[in-house]
């Protein structure tokens, strides 16, 4: 149902249950993204800070939680 | 080579002019130098060719003495153009002077051809790839067109026998297809064009430039520095106060606790939050029920109402354990404490104490667990972190959800003056004048007891001792013995600070004061088994409710002997609570798995809804309470699962509004509700002369 990433901010991945390139792929692209979404609430509020991140799409659930020196990302299959 | 030739030369003519002793040596020098020099060239002639040499002297041969030949002249290679003017020089209008150019160009171009290569992606470059393809597609079209009019040709040849509208179709036809295979033959060469452009300006993530930090980082830093400043003034207080090296000790021990913190504890946060977001996922409909659905049939129920069963916690440690106690957290309305032990006698194992929120149904969020089985727990309103706790052993424990560690953080024990047998409940109390915490436990024993937390210690203090009336027994050697009526639960007046009730097992409800300790103010012959439940009315200063294993539930006033509602439910009644937003909804539930729930302002006999609410047979349910903010109730089982269920619409019904009339809301209203139903009670009983 779920499948389980979690990287370092630098984009390399530290342990992943998925396989190798997909997971470089996500580590990389999902990096970005986190990124330009905290910089984009900092900006407004330099006080506030990005908790989490979801993005929700026809296939599946992304999630992503930022911490200090690492991402965890989290792809779940809808229950359905 | 050419310069030892030169030699010999020279050698052989000083030969004749130098003297005849030197013609027959430098000529056999010569001949084996010219063996050696050309030793392949040379062959048999090599000798006529120097003989001869030495005979012929040039007329205008230079004559130089011997000395002269022996000097030596050096010849230097050097990178200057030997064409290249040495001295050129320019008038100087500023000297009026001619002067010479310092440096001189030396290269010499020796050959230079003019090429005609562009590079592919240069403005020319693309201009001539443009009309190459313009030019190509102008072939291409041409060639269609071309074909196009000689399938018309062929056509118009074969016509003769078809009909004019036909033709036009058919050159319609053909035209399209013509115009539909142009179409198509462009088009892959310049998607190929874009493929190829792809895949050579795809952006590596290595090579994109960074977000330019931008103010946020700054005021990171900052907030970063006050930090450290305010760690530094407080490292410096504390030093003032306590000794330097304990300090230091404590410094290092946190240092290398950090520096020890593994992988996995440091991603402990988004791990958490992930958890969540996971979970709200998965049980995505059930959030949803919770928060917006609302039984709609529940108008065509004639006042019946329903429980909406939403989520069920369960942990594996705690399928063989019984939920013993379940209480909701003041503060933190979605947190709920349950406790988990053993009612059986003979079955006797450990305990545990878990808390559960209701974002987060698959496990709990705090996990203790204890060798006793734990009986009774209460959270301290103030202080939501402090759990205090009760086990079938006596003891009580207080438990701290602040700290880490799942051991409770103050425990009594044999000599700081346990129970004797189990305790039935625990609640907390105002803290008293030495702002000490301060709770109260009742056990089967038949004392209640004080616990004060005084510097880290329990300390105990019986506040009453339940001595049964009329069995002070006659012991060995004439002492009055006088055995204690065993407690099952207690409850504190809201309002009232020391008034209590106590409910006992042989079926007696106390009514008590703190300040006395040896007399109660007033005893309630309540029902003819054990009081397994009290409660005061959150609203109405005079009401409680009692319940027991005698299959009933009782509504009582407190300056009345008899009870002033008797609700029969079948079978043993576990606990009962009154709701928290009215004052006449309460909810019961019985070893059979159901739950009743009652709603006095509305049916004063019955019950609103009689419900199921555990999964299988021969499963008790042993606790319910309400939700103090949402319309939820959570249910224990004897199995260690908790079943949370949400009240339908009828079950929580406010008073109506009459037209023009404001709705009065508030805890009068409620008071009001319920001093209207008692006088209506009342009145029979006082003429029935009960």
């Amino acid at each position: 149902m779920t499948e389980l990433e979690n990287y370092l901010f630098s984009g390399i991945p530290i342990r992943t249950t998925l396989d190798n390139s997909t997971t470089v792929q996500y580590a990389g692209l999902l990096c970005q993204l986190t990124m330009k979404a905290r910089s984009t609430v900092r900006d407004i509020d330099p006080q506030n800070d990005l908790t989490f991140l979801r993005i929700r799409s026809k296939k599946h659930e992304i999630m992503v939680a930022p911490d200090k020196e690492y991402l965890l990302i989290v792809i779940q299959n809808p229950c359905e | 080579m050419p310069a030892k030739a030169g030699d010999g030369r020279r050698q052989s003519q000083s030969g004749p002019s130098g003297g005849k002793a030197a013609p027959p040596r430098p000529a056999k020098a010569v001949s084996k130098k010219r063996d050696e020099d050309a030793s392949t060239d040379v062959g048999e002639g090599a000798d006529e060719w120097t003989a001869a040499k030495t005979l012929v002297k040039p007329p205008d041969q230079l004559e130089l003495t011997e000395a002269e030949l022996k000097e030596e002249f050096t010849r230097v290679l050097t990178a200057n153009n030997p064409h290249a003017p040495q001295n050129i020089v320019r008038y100087s209008f500023k000297e009026r002077a001619y002067k010479p150019i310092g440096y001189v160009d030396q290269t010499a171009i020796h050959f230079s051809l003019n090429g005609n290569l562009i590079l592919k992606d240069s403005d020319e470059g693309r201009r001539q790839s443009m009309r190459s393809a313009v030019s190509e597609k102008a072939s291409l079209e041409t060639s269609a067109v071309i074909s196009e009019e000689t399938e018309i040709k062929d056509e118009e040849g074969t016509e003769d026998t078809q009909a004019a509208g036909e033709e036009e179709a058919e050159e319609a036809g053909a035209a399209e297809e013509a115009e539909a295979a142009e179409a198509e033959e462009p088009p892959p060469p310049r998607v190929k064009e874009q493929k190829l452009a792809n895949q050579f300006n795809f952006i590596e993530r290595a090579s994109k430039t960074l977000n330019n930090p931008l103010r946020w980082e700054i005021y990171d830093a900052y907030v970063e520095e006050l930090q450290k400043m305010e760690k530094s003034k407080e490292k410096e207080k504390t030093k003032a106060q306590i000794a330097k090296k304990e300090e230091k000790k404590k410094g290092r021990k946190l240092t290398s606790l950090e520096s020890q913190s593994d992988d996995i504890t440091k991603i402990s946060k988004a791990a958490k939050i992930m958890e969540r977001m996971v979970n709200q996922n998965i049980f995505d409909d059930i959030a949803q029920d919770f928060k917006y659905f609302e039984d709609a049939s529940d108008e065509y129920r004639d006042q019946r109402g329903t429980l909406l069963p939403l989520w069920k916690f369960q942990y594996d440690k705690t399928k063989r354990l019984a939920v013993t106690a379940i209480s909701w957290n003041p503060k933190y309305k979605d947190l709920f404490a349950v406790g988990y032990g053993s009612y059986d006698f003979m079955k006797q194992s450990h305990g545990m104490l878990l808390l559960y929120t209701m974002k987060n149904p698959s496990f709990p969020e705090y996990v203790f667990s204890s060798e006793s089985g734990i009986m009774c727990l209460d959270i301290h309103n103030d202080h939501p972190y402090l759990v205090a706790v009760g086990f079938y052993d006596g003891n009580v424990a207080i438990y701290n959800l602040k700290k880490a560690t799942s051991q409770p953080s103050y425990k009594s024990s044999a000599k700081s003056g346990k129970h004797t047998d189990p305790v039935w409940q625990v609640k907390w109390q105002k803290d008293d004048m030495d702002n000490n915490l301060n709770f109260f436990s009742v056990s089967s024993d038949g004392r209640i007891v004080s616990w004060t937390l005084v510097k880290n210690e329990l300390v105990h203090t019986d506040v009453i001792k339940l001595s049964a009336e009329g069995t002070t027994m006659q012991g060995p050697e004439g002492l009055q013995l006088q055995t204690l009526g065993c407690g099952t639960s207690f409850d504190f007046h809201k309002k009232i600070d020391y008034l209590f009730l106590v409910g006992t097992e042989e079926g007696k409800i106390y009514k008590c004061s703190k300040c006395y300790s040896s007399q109660f103010l007033d005893v309630f012959e309540a029902h003819h088994m054990a009081v397994d439940s009290v409660s005061w009315n959150p609203y109405h200063l005079k009401v409680f409710i009692s319940c027991s294993s005698d299959w009933t539930v009782k509504i009582w006033d407190h300056t009345v002997k008899t009870p002033m509602f008797i609700y029969d439910l079948h079978s043993a009644v576990g606990d009962v609570a009154w709701s928290p937003y009215s004052s006449t909804v309460f909810a019961a539930v019985t070893t059979d798995g159901k739950a009743h729930v009652f709603d006095l302002s509305i049916n004063k006999y019955e019950a609103l809804c009689t419900q199921i609410v555990v999964a299988k047979k021969k499963n008790k349910i042993t606790h319910i309470q309400f939700n103090p903010v949402y319309p939820v109730v959570i249910v224990g089982d004897e199995r260690g699962h908790i079943t949370c269920l949400k009240l339908s619409p009828n079950l929580r019904k406010m008073p109506k509004e009459k037209k023009g009339q404001e709705v009065k809301k508030g805890p009068e209203v409620e008071i009001a509700k319920m001093d209207k139903l008692l006088n209506l009670v009342r009145e029979p009983d006082s003429t029935a002369g009960k």
